[in-house]
Protein backbone atom coordinates (compact mmCIF):
# COMPACT_ATOMS: atom_id res chain seq x y z
CA UNK A 1 0.00 0.00 0.00
CA UNK A 2 1.83 3.41 -1.06
CA UNK A 3 0.64 6.96 -0.37
CA UNK A 4 1.00 9.17 -3.14
CA UNK A 5 0.95 12.81 -2.85
CA UNK A 6 -1.78 14.36 -5.00
CA UNK A 7 -0.08 17.63 -6.36
CA UNK A 8 -3.53 19.46 -5.68
CA UNK A 9 -5.48 16.91 -2.92
CA UNK A 10 -2.02 16.23 -0.61
CA UNK A 11 -1.09 12.73 0.42
CA UNK A 12 -4.01 10.23 -0.22
CA UNK A 13 -3.91 6.34 -0.22
CA UNK A 14 -2.89 4.29 -3.89
CA UNK A 15 -5.79 3.05 -3.70
CA UNK A 16 -7.74 6.60 -4.91
CA UNK A 17 -5.24 6.55 -8.19
CA UNK A 18 -5.22 4.73 -10.97
CA UNK A 19 -1.89 4.28 -13.15
CA UNK A 20 -1.26 5.21 -16.31
CA UNK A 21 2.26 4.01 -17.84
CA UNK A 22 5.32 6.03 -18.78
CA UNK A 23 5.72 9.66 -18.71
CA UNK A 24 6.93 12.34 -20.99
CA UNK A 25 6.37 10.44 -24.14
CA UNK A 26 6.19 12.53 -27.28
CA UNK A 27 4.00 11.47 -30.50
CA UNK A 28 5.61 12.54 -33.05
CA UNK A 29 4.72 15.82 -34.70
CA UNK A 30 4.20 14.64 -37.89
CA UNK A 31 3.15 10.48 -37.63
CA UNK A 32 3.12 10.62 -41.53
CA UNK A 33 6.31 11.52 -41.75
CA UNK A 34 8.31 8.98 -39.57
CA UNK A 35 8.21 5.06 -41.04
CA UNK A 36 7.35 2.23 -39.56
CA UNK A 37 9.92 1.30 -36.80
CA UNK A 38 9.51 5.00 -35.54
CA UNK A 39 5.86 4.86 -35.26
CA UNK A 40 6.03 1.39 -32.82
CA UNK A 41 8.69 2.66 -31.22
CA UNK A 42 6.23 5.60 -30.19
CA UNK A 43 3.28 3.39 -29.71
CA UNK A 44 4.59 0.27 -27.93
CA UNK A 45 7.85 0.25 -26.77
CA UNK A 46 8.65 1.52 -23.45
CA UNK A 47 11.16 1.48 -20.30
CA UNK A 48 11.06 -0.90 -17.80
CA UNK A 49 13.58 0.29 -15.54
CA UNK A 50 15.23 -0.78 -12.42
CA UNK A 51 15.57 1.90 -10.86
CA UNK A 52 13.83 5.41 -11.26
CA UNK A 53 10.88 5.46 -13.48
CA UNK A 54 8.48 8.52 -14.51
CA UNK A 55 5.19 7.94 -14.98
CA UNK A 56 1.80 9.08 -14.99
CA UNK A 57 -0.94 8.61 -12.53
CA UNK A 58 -4.66 9.82 -12.12
CA UNK A 59 -6.19 10.67 -8.96
CA UNK A 60 -9.45 9.02 -10.20
CA UNK A 61 -11.25 9.02 -7.12
CA UNK A 62 -10.60 12.29 -6.22
CA UNK A 63 -9.77 15.51 -8.32
CA UNK A 64 -9.52 13.49 -11.16
CA UNK A 65 -6.18 15.18 -12.57
CA UNK A 66 -3.37 13.57 -14.14
CA UNK A 67 -0.08 14.23 -12.61
CA UNK A 68 4.10 12.60 -12.55
CA UNK A 69 5.26 10.30 -10.30
CA UNK A 70 8.90 9.51 -9.89
CA UNK A 71 9.11 6.45 -8.29
CA UNK A 72 11.68 3.85 -7.59
CA UNK A 73 10.66 0.34 -9.18
CA UNK A 74 12.75 -1.39 -6.64
CA UNK A 75 11.24 -0.72 -3.53
CA UNK A 76 8.04 1.53 -4.86
CA UNK A 77 9.92 4.60 -2.94
CA UNK A 78 7.88 8.16 -4.46
CA UNK A 79 10.41 10.32 -4.64
CA UNK A 80 8.59 13.18 -6.07
CA UNK A 81 5.04 14.33 -7.60
CA UNK A 82 5.36 16.54 -10.09
CA UNK A 83 2.10 18.72 -12.04
CA UNK A 84 1.98 17.86 -15.75
CA UNK A 85 3.96 20.10 -17.63
CA UNK A 86 6.66 20.86 -14.74
CA UNK A 87 10.41 19.51 -15.32
CA UNK A 88 11.21 16.05 -13.64
CA UNK A 89 13.07 17.17 -10.65
CA UNK A 90 16.41 16.64 -10.25
CA UNK A 91 16.38 13.74 -7.72
CA UNK A 92 19.76 11.91 -7.11
CA UNK A 93 18.66 9.10 -5.57
CA UNK A 94 19.71 5.83 -7.67
CA UNK A 95 19.42 6.45 -11.31
CA UNK A 96 21.99 4.45 -11.43
CA UNK A 97 20.50 1.07 -12.27
CA UNK A 98 20.58 -0.49 -8.96
CA UNK A 99 23.80 0.00 -7.62
CA UNK A 100 22.79 2.72 -4.74
CA UNK A 101 19.92 0.92 -3.26
CA UNK A 102 20.08 2.49 0.08
CA UNK A 103 18.91 0.57 2.93
CA UNK A 104 15.49 0.56 1.61
CA UNK A 105 16.15 -2.36 -0.87
CA UNK A 106 17.94 -5.05 1.31
CA UNK A 107 16.72 -7.61 -1.10
CA UNK A 108 17.97 -6.56 -4.19
CA UNK A 109 19.93 -9.72 -5.96
CA UNK A 110 23.07 -8.85 -7.74
CA UNK B 1 -41.88 3.87 -39.79
CA UNK B 2 -41.71 6.96 -36.81
CA UNK B 3 -43.21 9.81 -39.26
CA UNK B 4 -41.58 13.05 -38.15
CA UNK B 5 -43.72 15.42 -39.97
CA UNK B 6 -46.78 13.90 -38.06
CA UNK B 7 -45.52 15.20 -33.96
CA UNK B 8 -48.65 13.38 -32.35
CA UNK B 9 -47.63 10.49 -33.35
CA UNK B 10 -44.66 10.49 -32.03
CA UNK B 11 -43.97 8.38 -28.76
CA UNK B 12 -43.89 9.49 -25.87
CA UNK B 13 -41.07 9.64 -23.72
CA UNK B 14 -41.12 8.64 -20.22
CA UNK B 15 -42.01 10.36 -17.17
CA UNK B 16 -38.72 11.50 -15.56
CA UNK B 17 -38.99 9.98 -11.96
CA UNK B 18 -38.05 12.71 -8.95
CA UNK B 19 -36.84 9.50 -6.84
CA UNK B 20 -33.12 8.72 -6.01
CA UNK B 21 -32.58 5.26 -5.72
CA UNK B 22 -32.60 5.76 -1.74
CA UNK B 23 -36.20 7.57 -2.02
CA UNK B 24 -37.74 4.30 -0.81
CA UNK B 25 -35.57 3.23 2.10
CA UNK B 26 -36.64 4.09 5.17
CA UNK B 27 -33.92 5.68 7.06
CA UNK B 28 -30.97 3.71 9.38
CA UNK B 29 -32.17 4.74 12.85
CA UNK B 30 -30.12 4.34 15.99
CA UNK B 31 -26.81 5.37 17.56
CA UNK B 32 -25.84 6.17 13.84
CA UNK B 33 -28.38 7.19 11.23
CA UNK B 34 -28.60 7.58 7.80
CA UNK B 35 -30.98 9.07 5.70
CA UNK B 36 -30.54 11.09 2.58
CA UNK B 37 -31.19 14.35 2.36
CA UNK B 38 -33.42 16.55 0.20
CA UNK B 39 -32.50 16.98 -3.34
CA UNK B 40 -30.70 20.62 -3.45
CA UNK B 41 -29.62 21.63 -7.37
CA UNK B 42 -26.10 20.95 -8.27
CA UNK B 43 -24.03 23.07 -10.43
CA UNK B 44 -20.70 22.11 -11.87
CA UNK B 45 -18.41 25.00 -12.82
CA UNK B 46 -15.17 24.62 -14.91
CA UNK B 47 -13.10 27.80 -15.21
CA UNK B 48 -9.37 28.91 -14.92
CA UNK B 49 -8.79 30.70 -11.50
CA UNK B 50 -4.91 31.80 -12.79
CA UNK B 51 -7.46 34.72 -14.65
CA UNK B 52 -8.60 36.74 -12.15
CA UNK B 53 -11.95 38.38 -14.03
CA UNK B 54 -13.22 34.75 -14.03
CA UNK B 55 -12.83 34.40 -10.52
CA UNK B 56 -14.42 37.99 -10.12
CA UNK B 57 -17.23 37.13 -12.46
CA UNK B 58 -17.37 33.82 -10.48
CA UNK B 59 -18.20 35.83 -7.41
CA UNK B 60 -20.24 38.26 -9.04
CA UNK B 61 -22.81 35.62 -10.41
CA UNK B 62 -22.58 33.50 -7.40
CA UNK B 63 -22.31 36.37 -4.54
CA UNK B 64 -19.70 34.95 -2.92
CA UNK B 65 -15.98 34.23 -3.58
CA UNK B 66 -14.94 30.65 -4.99
CA UNK B 67 -12.84 28.48 -2.84
CA UNK B 68 -9.66 27.98 -4.34
CA UNK B 69 -7.80 26.32 -1.75
CA UNK B 70 -7.75 22.50 -2.06
CA UNK B 71 -10.61 20.25 0.14
CA UNK B 72 -12.18 23.55 1.28
CA UNK B 73 -15.77 24.75 1.06
CA UNK B 74 -17.48 28.20 0.97
CA UNK B 75 -20.59 29.10 1.91
CA UNK B 76 -22.78 31.75 1.44
CA UNK B 77 -24.14 34.40 3.92
CA UNK B 78 -27.35 32.87 4.63
CA UNK B 79 -25.55 29.25 4.43
CA UNK B 80 -27.48 28.53 1.65
CA UNK B 81 -25.21 28.13 -0.56
CA UNK B 82 -22.42 26.07 -0.65
CA UNK B 83 -19.18 25.71 -3.09
CA UNK B 84 -17.03 22.84 -2.74
CA UNK B 85 -13.49 22.93 -4.62
CA UNK B 86 -13.31 19.65 -6.59
CA UNK B 87 -10.45 20.33 -8.46
CA UNK B 88 -7.91 22.99 -9.79
CA UNK B 89 -9.98 24.19 -11.88
CA UNK B 90 -13.24 22.85 -11.13
CA UNK B 91 -16.25 23.38 -8.86
CA UNK B 92 -19.30 22.31 -7.43
CA UNK B 93 -22.26 24.67 -6.40
CA UNK B 94 -25.16 23.33 -4.05
CA UNK B 95 -27.70 25.56 -4.05
CA UNK B 96 -31.57 25.51 -3.50
CA UNK B 97 -33.32 23.55 -6.00
CA UNK B 98 -35.52 26.02 -7.24
CA UNK B 99 -32.80 28.81 -7.99
CA UNK B 100 -30.93 26.42 -9.88
CA UNK B 101 -31.89 27.57 -13.09
CA UNK B 102 -31.54 31.14 -12.95
CA UNK B 103 -28.44 30.95 -11.10
CA UNK B 104 -27.08 28.71 -13.76
CA UNK B 105 -27.92 31.39 -16.96
CA UNK B 106 -26.61 34.03 -14.31
CA UNK B 107 -23.22 32.02 -14.57
CA UNK B 108 -23.25 31.69 -18.11
CA UNK B 109 -24.48 35.19 -18.53
CA UNK B 110 -21.48 36.81 -16.21
CA UNK B 111 -18.68 33.89 -17.79
CA UNK B 112 -19.63 34.48 -21.28
CA UNK B 113 -16.35 36.27 -22.30
CA UNK B 114 -14.34 33.36 -20.92
CA UNK B 115 -13.38 29.65 -21.22
CA UNK B 116 -15.38 28.04 -19.20
CA UNK B 117 -17.83 25.02 -18.20
CA UNK B 118 -21.24 25.73 -16.13
CA UNK B 119 -23.03 22.32 -15.91
CA UNK B 120 -26.49 21.53 -14.18
CA UNK B 121 -25.63 18.13 -12.31
CA UNK B 122 -28.79 18.35 -9.96
CA UNK B 123 -29.84 14.31 -10.88
CA UNK B 124 -26.01 12.84 -11.34
CA UNK B 125 -25.92 12.92 -7.61
CA UNK B 126 -27.61 11.79 -4.81
CA UNK B 127 -26.40 13.07 -0.64
CA UNK B 128 -26.81 11.01 2.13
CA UNK B 129 -26.34 12.04 5.75
CA UNK B 130 -24.42 10.07 8.16
CA UNK B 131 -24.68 11.30 11.84
CA UNK B 132 -23.90 9.91 15.29
CA UNK B 133 -21.10 10.09 17.53
CA UNK B 134 -19.67 6.19 15.67
CA UNK B 135 -20.29 8.01 11.94
CA UNK B 136 -16.44 8.24 11.23
CA UNK B 137 -15.53 4.71 12.34
CA UNK B 138 -18.23 3.84 9.78
CA UNK B 139 -16.51 5.61 7.13
CA UNK B 140 -13.61 4.44 7.97
CA UNK B 141 -14.91 1.01 6.60
CA UNK B 142 -14.66 1.71 3.56
CA UNK B 143 -12.91 4.51 3.16
CA UNK B 144 -9.02 5.14 3.26
CA UNK B 145 -9.19 8.90 4.38
CA UNK B 146 -7.83 9.56 8.10
CA UNK B 147 -11.27 11.36 9.22
CA UNK B 148 -9.84 11.98 12.73
CA UNK B 149 -10.75 15.57 13.58
CA UNK B 150 -7.39 17.03 13.32
CA UNK B 151 -7.17 16.08 9.89
CA UNK B 152 -10.34 16.36 8.65
CA UNK B 153 -12.35 18.77 10.61
CA UNK B 154 -15.32 20.50 10.26
CA UNK B 155 -16.25 22.72 7.35
CA UNK B 156 -13.27 20.36 5.39
CA UNK B 157 -14.10 18.30 2.42
CA UNK B 158 -12.49 15.82 0.31
CA UNK B 159 -13.25 13.23 -2.58
CA UNK B 160 -12.57 9.61 -1.77
CA UNK B 161 -13.70 6.47 -2.23
CA UNK B 162 -16.50 4.38 -0.43
CA UNK B 163 -15.92 1.05 -0.73
CA UNK B 164 -15.47 0.92 -5.14
CA UNK B 165 -18.05 4.48 -5.45
CA UNK B 166 -15.98 7.69 -5.55
CA UNK B 167 -17.61 10.38 -3.07
CA UNK B 168 -17.20 13.55 -2.12
CA UNK B 169 -17.39 14.25 2.06
CA UNK B 170 -18.03 16.96 3.69
CA UNK B 171 -18.44 17.43 7.36
CA UNK B 172 -20.32 20.70 7.78
CA UNK B 173 -18.69 23.49 9.88
CA UNK B 174 -21.79 23.97 12.13
CA UNK B 175 -23.93 21.19 13.32
CA UNK B 176 -27.42 22.61 12.24
CA UNK B 177 -30.17 19.79 13.09
CA UNK B 178 -32.51 20.75 9.98
CA UNK B 179 -34.99 20.18 12.43
CA UNK B 180 -36.08 17.01 11.57
CA UNK B 181 -34.37 14.66 13.92
CA UNK B 182 -34.55 14.74 17.87
CA UNK B 183 -31.17 13.54 19.25
CA UNK B 184 -30.62 16.21 22.29
CA UNK B 185 -27.24 15.29 22.08
CA UNK B 186 -25.41 17.01 18.93
CA UNK B 187 -22.47 18.06 20.39
CA UNK B 188 -20.63 14.59 20.24
CA UNK B 189 -22.43 13.72 17.12
CA UNK B 190 -20.60 13.72 14.19
CA UNK B 191 -22.27 15.05 10.97
CA UNK B 192 -20.96 13.90 6.95
CA UNK B 193 -22.67 14.56 4.19
CA UNK B 194 -22.23 12.05 1.58
CA UNK B 195 -22.81 13.03 -1.97
CA UNK B 196 -22.60 9.91 -4.49
CA UNK B 197 -23.39 9.19 -8.18
CA UNK B 198 -27.35 8.42 -8.49
CA UNK B 199 -26.20 4.89 -9.68
CA UNK B 200 -23.72 3.99 -6.57
CA UNK B 201 -26.83 5.07 -4.23
CA UNK B 202 -27.88 1.38 -3.38
CA UNK B 203 -24.59 0.06 -3.57
CA UNK B 204 -23.20 2.90 -0.50
CA UNK B 205 -26.27 2.60 1.44
CA UNK B 206 -26.42 -0.91 1.70
CA UNK B 207 -22.71 -0.50 2.83
CA UNK B 208 -23.19 1.69 5.02
CA UNK B 209 -26.39 0.23 6.35
CA UNK B 210 -24.27 -3.31 6.77
CA UNK B 211 -21.47 -1.45 8.61
CA UNK B 212 -23.73 0.67 11.19
CA UNK B 213 -25.32 -3.17 12.02
CA UNK B 214 -21.98 -4.99 12.63
CA UNK B 215 -20.60 -1.52 14.75
CA UNK B 216 -24.23 -0.92 16.89
CA UNK B 217 -23.60 -1.90 20.45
Amino acid sequence: MLLIKCPWCGTRDMSEFSYHGEAHLLRPPAPAEVDDAQWGAYLFARKNPKGLHRERWMHAHGCRRWFNVLRDTRDDRIYATYRPGDSPPDVDAGDDNGENNGDNNPGNPT
Amino acid sequence: MVDFDNTDAMPTPPTPTPTSPAAARAPVDGETRLRELSCCGKINLRGDPGDENFTRAAADALGMALPLAPNTVATDARGTVLVFWLGPDEWLIHLPLNDTESQLQQLRQHLAPFHHAATEVTDYYTALELRGKHAADVLARGCPLDLHPRVFPPGACAQSRFGNASVLLYQPAQLDDGGDHDDGNANDSARFLIQVRWSFTDYVWDYLATVIDALAD
